[in-house]
C-alpha cells in the first residue's frame, strides 16, 4: 500500500508541511493495515536493511508483531546499540509555570482545575536549576503550561540565558510558537524543543482539547517544524498514550518523525512515549496502553526511525524503566518534579501529573551502569550555540 | 623482523597506525582498557561529550594522558563557525593545536559537509591548528584540503557507526594515490578485516570506534584490530605478489617446452 502521497516530491510543492501530508492520510486504513498484517509482513519488516519501508510500517505496530515481540526487541536493541552505543543520556525537566489558558480534559494544569498556580521568578528559576546542576544534570528541559501572559517567550529566553553557564543543553516544552519565537529562543541558547501532539486522531483531539489555542490541531502539528526552520537541533514529538488508539498514534508519530527527518534535516528527532498518569481533574484513560503494547511501540519505533532519540520519563514505574535500558531507549529523565519550584520546595504547587519512579538521579545512573551502559550527563556543548 | 616505519603526522611519529574513538563504550573504564589493548597512540574525544577543563571528567580521567595524544573532535558542529569555535575552545582548555575537524550538519548519517569543512580548515590552519579533516571519499576535496595545509585527510569507509566496511574503496584508492599527506581511513570499518583491507590498499592509518565499542568484548576486539592492522602493514612491507586473472602455477605445465640446462634430460 502507499502511504506517502505521490505529490510529496513534486517540484515546487516540496517541502510541504506535515499538516499538508497529514490531511491526505487515512488513519483508519493505516490502523486496518496494522490489524491485517501477516507474520510474513512482520518478518520482512524486522529483516529490513535500514529504516522499514512505508509499506511495511503498519506491520511493526500490528498484533502479528506483538506475537514476534522478542524478535522485534532484539532488532531494536541491536540497531540502538550500533547507532548510540551502550549509553543512556540523562536530563531533568524543570517546570517554570503551571499557568495555562487551555482546557484539556486529561491535564492537571487545565485552566478550570482549582489548583495552586505559580510562575517562577527569574531568581527562583536560577535557584531551582542550580539544585539540578548540583545533582550532576547538564541537560535541562524547561517546561510550562501554555500562557503567554504569565510566561511570554521573552521570559523563557531570559531564563535560558541566565541558566546557560551551568548547562550544556537547554530545551523547552512550552506553548507552540511562531518561527520568530523559536528564533528568539535559539538566539538565547536554547537548542531543543518538545511539542507533543497529545493525539494524532483529530476527532479525539477535538474531544479532549475543548478551549484555548490548543484547539488548533494543525498549528500544533507544525510547531516543531517551525522550530527546526528556526535552527533548533533537537525536535521532540510524541502522543500522550491513553487518549486514542495506540496503533494510530504510533504510526502517525513515525510518519511525523520521518517527515521531520526530511524537512528539518539539520535537526535530530526525539520521540517520547508518555503514558497518562493520575493528575488533578481525575481523567480516566479512554484507551489505556499496557506494558506489552508499550514495549512493542517503543521497539517498533526504533525500526521505523533507527536514528531517533527515544525518550522515557519518570512517569513509568521503576521495574519497567530498568528493563527498557538496552531495548531502544536513549534518553531518560530522573528524579523529576512536575510542579514549578518542586525541586526547591516539593509541596510548593500542584504538579502536572504523578511521578512513579522517585529514585534520585544518582540512583538511576547507578542502575544504568549496573546494566552495562554509560550514564551520559553531557552530550552537547554551549559553544555550539554561544555566539 | 624489522620495525615498520613510523607514521608521521605534522612532524609527530606514531608507532601505531590504529587510532581509536572514545564514544559508545559501556563505561570509561572499558574504553580505557580497550585503548590499552589496541596499543593506539592517539585517541579522539568528542568535545560535546567532555568537559576539557574538568579534571574529573569521566572520559578524560580514565585515559592515561602520557600514553595517548588527545585528538579533540568537533563532532556535532553544523557549520564552519561552530567547528572553529569548538576548536578554539579545545585549544584553550586542553592546550592542543590538534583538531579532528568534523562538520556534520545532518544528525542521522553524520555525513560531512564538504563546503563547510573546507572553509573551517582554511581558517583553522591559518590560525595555527593541526587540522585532520573527516571527509567523504572525494579525491578532489582531499587535494583541496591538502592545498590549504591540512595535516592529513580522513575519508570515510562507510557512514559512521555503520560497520559496513570499505564501501568507498575505489575512491579511497584514488585519494591514496594522489595524496601528499597521510590518509587515515575513518568511519564505517566494522571488522578487523576491513581495517586490514584499508591498510593493504595503502592507507597510512585507520580510525576505529563503534566496531570496538559495541563488541561484546571491546578489549578483545581492540586487540583484534591491532593484530589486523599490524598484519596488513607486515604484508605491505613483505611485498605482495599481486593479483592476476591468469593462473600462475607453481609447477608450470608447459615448462618442458623451454627446458633449462640443469633439468634437460638430454643435456
Amino acid at each position: 500500500m502507499t502511504i506517502a502521497p505521490p505529490l510529496e516530491r513534486d517540484a515546487g510543492r516540496f517541502p510541504r508541511r506535515f499538516s499538508d501530508t497529514f490531511e491526505t492520510l487515512d488513519l483508519g486504513a493505516l490502523r486496518d493495515a496494522a490489524l491485517r498484517a501477516t507474520p510474513r509482513d512482520v518478518e520482512r519488516a524486522i529483516a529490513s536493511d535500514g529504516p522499514v519501508s512505508d509499506a511495511l510500517l503498519p506491520a511493526l505496530f500490528s498484533p502479528a508483531a506483538s506475537r514476534s515481540l522478542e524478535a522485534l526487541a532484539q532488532r531494536s536493541a541491536a540497531l540502538t546499540e550500533r547507532r548510540f552505543g551502550r549509553t543512556i543520556q540523562l536530563y531533568a525537566p524543570m517546570y517554570l509555570s503551571n499557568e495555562c489558558v487551555n482546557k484539556c480534559t486529561y491535564c492537571g494544569f487545565s485552566f478550570d482545575n482549582r489548583i495552586a498556580r505559580r510562575t517562577l521568578t527569574l531568581d527562583e528559576a536560577i535557584a531551582e536549576a542550580g539544585g539540578l546542576a548540583d545533582q550532576g544534570f547538564r541537560h535541562l528541559l524547561l517546561v510550562s503550561g501554555e500562557s503567554n501572559r504569565h510566561l511570554p517567550v521573552s521570559r523563557v529566553a531570559e531564563v535560558a540565558r541566565a541558566l546557560a553557564p551551568r548547562f550544556a543543553s537547554i530545551a523547552v516544552e512550552i506553548q507552540p510558537l511562531e518561527e520568530e519565537g523559536y528564533r528568539e529562543l535559539e538566539a538565547a541558547g536554547v537548542d531543543g524543543v518538545v511539542v507533543y501532539q497529545e493525539t494524532y486522531d483529530p476527532e479525539v483531539y477535538a474531544s479532549v482539547h475543548t478551549k484555548g489555542p490548543k484547539t488548533r490541531f494543525s498549528w500544533r502539528l507544525d510547531s516543531v517544524e517551525r522550530a527546526g526552520t528556526a535552527g533548533l537541533r533537537s525536535l521532540g514529538i510524541g502522543a500522550l498514550l491513553g487518549l486514542g488508539d495506540w496503533r494510530i498514534e504510533a504510526i502517525a508519530t513515525a510518519l511525523h518523525a520521518r517527515h521531520l527527518a526530511k524537512s528539518a534535516w539539520r535537526s535530530r528527532v526525539a520521540i517520547s512515549f508518555p503514558r497518562i498518569r493520575a493528575a488533578a481533574g481525575g481523567y480516566v484513560p479512554a484507551a489505556p496502553v499496557d506494558d506489552r503494547d508499550f514495549v512493542q511501540m517503543l521497539c517498533a519505533m526504533r525500526l521505523a526511525m533507527p536514528d531517533a532519540e527515544l525518550v522515557v520519563s519518570t512517569r513509568e514505574p521503576v521495574a519497567l524503566r530498568d528493563q527498557l535500558i538496552g531495548l531502544g531507549v536513549t534518553r531518560m529523565s530522573a528524579g523529576s518534579r512536575t510542579n514549578p519550584g518542586g525541586y526547591s520546595e516539593p509541596e510548593a504547587s500542584e504538579g502536572q501529573f504523578d511521578i512513579v519512579d522517585e529514585r534520585s538521579p544518582r540512583a538511576v545512573a547507578e542502575v544504568i551502569a549496573a546494566r552495562g551502559f554509560e550514564p551520559v550527563w553531557k552530550d552537547f556543548d554551549r559553544s555550539f550555540v554561544a555566539r | 623482523m624489522s620495525q615498520p616505519e613510523p607514521l608521521v603526522i605534522a612532524g609527530v611519529a606514531f608507532g601505531s597506525r590504529l587510532f581509536l574513538g572514545t564514544g559508545k563504550f559501556p563505561s570509561p573504564e572499558v574504553m580505557a582498557r580497550a585503548a590499552e589493548a589496541s596499543r593506539t597512540e592517539m585517541v579522539t574525544v568528542a568535545l560535546r561529550r567532555v568537559d576539557l577543563d574538568r579534571p574529573d571528567d569521566p572520559t578524560l580521567a580514565a585515559l592515561d594522558r602520557s600514553k595517548y595524544r588527545l585528538l579533540p573532535n568537533t563532532s556535532g558542529a553544523r557549520d564552519a563557525e561552530e567547528a572553529i569555535r569548538l576548536a578554539k575552545l579545545a585549544r584553550a582548555a586542553a592546550g592542543t593545536e590538534w583538531i579532528k575537524l568534523e562538520v556534520t550538519p545532518e544528525p542521522n548519517y553524520l555525513l560531512p559537509d564538504p563546503v563547510e569543512t573546507l572553509r573551517a580548515a582554511e581558517t583553522l590552519v591559518a590560525d595555527g591548528f593541526i587540522v585532520l579533516p573527516y571527509i567523504h571519499a572525494d579525491p578532489v576535496l582531499a587535494k583541496r584540503l591538502e592545498d590549504v595545509g591540512c595535516a592529513t585527510v580522513m575519508p570515510l569507509a562507510a557512514p559512521i557507526g555503520s560497520n559496513r566496511g570499505l564501501r568507498t574503496r575505489d575512491l579511497v584508492g584514488i585519494i591514496i594515490e594522489q595524496a601528499n599527506v597521510p590518509v587515515v581511513v575513518d568511519a564505517g570499518l566494522g571488522m578487523p578485516s576491513h581495517a586490514a583491507e584499508a591498510i593493504e590498499l595503502g592507507a597510512d592509518a585507520v580510525l576505529v570506534n563503534t566496531a570496538i565499542a559495541i563488541a561484546d568484548d571491546p578489549v578483545r576486539m581492540a586487540d583484534a584490530f591491532r593484530l589486523a592492522v599490524d598484519a596488513a602493514i607486515a604484508a605491505r612491507e613483505a611485498g605482495p605478489g599481486g593479483e592476476s586473472r591468469i593462473a600462475r602455477a607453481s609447477s608450470p605445465l608447459t615448462g618442458f617446452l623451454d627446458p633449462t640446462p640443469a633439468t634437460d634430460p638430454n643435456g
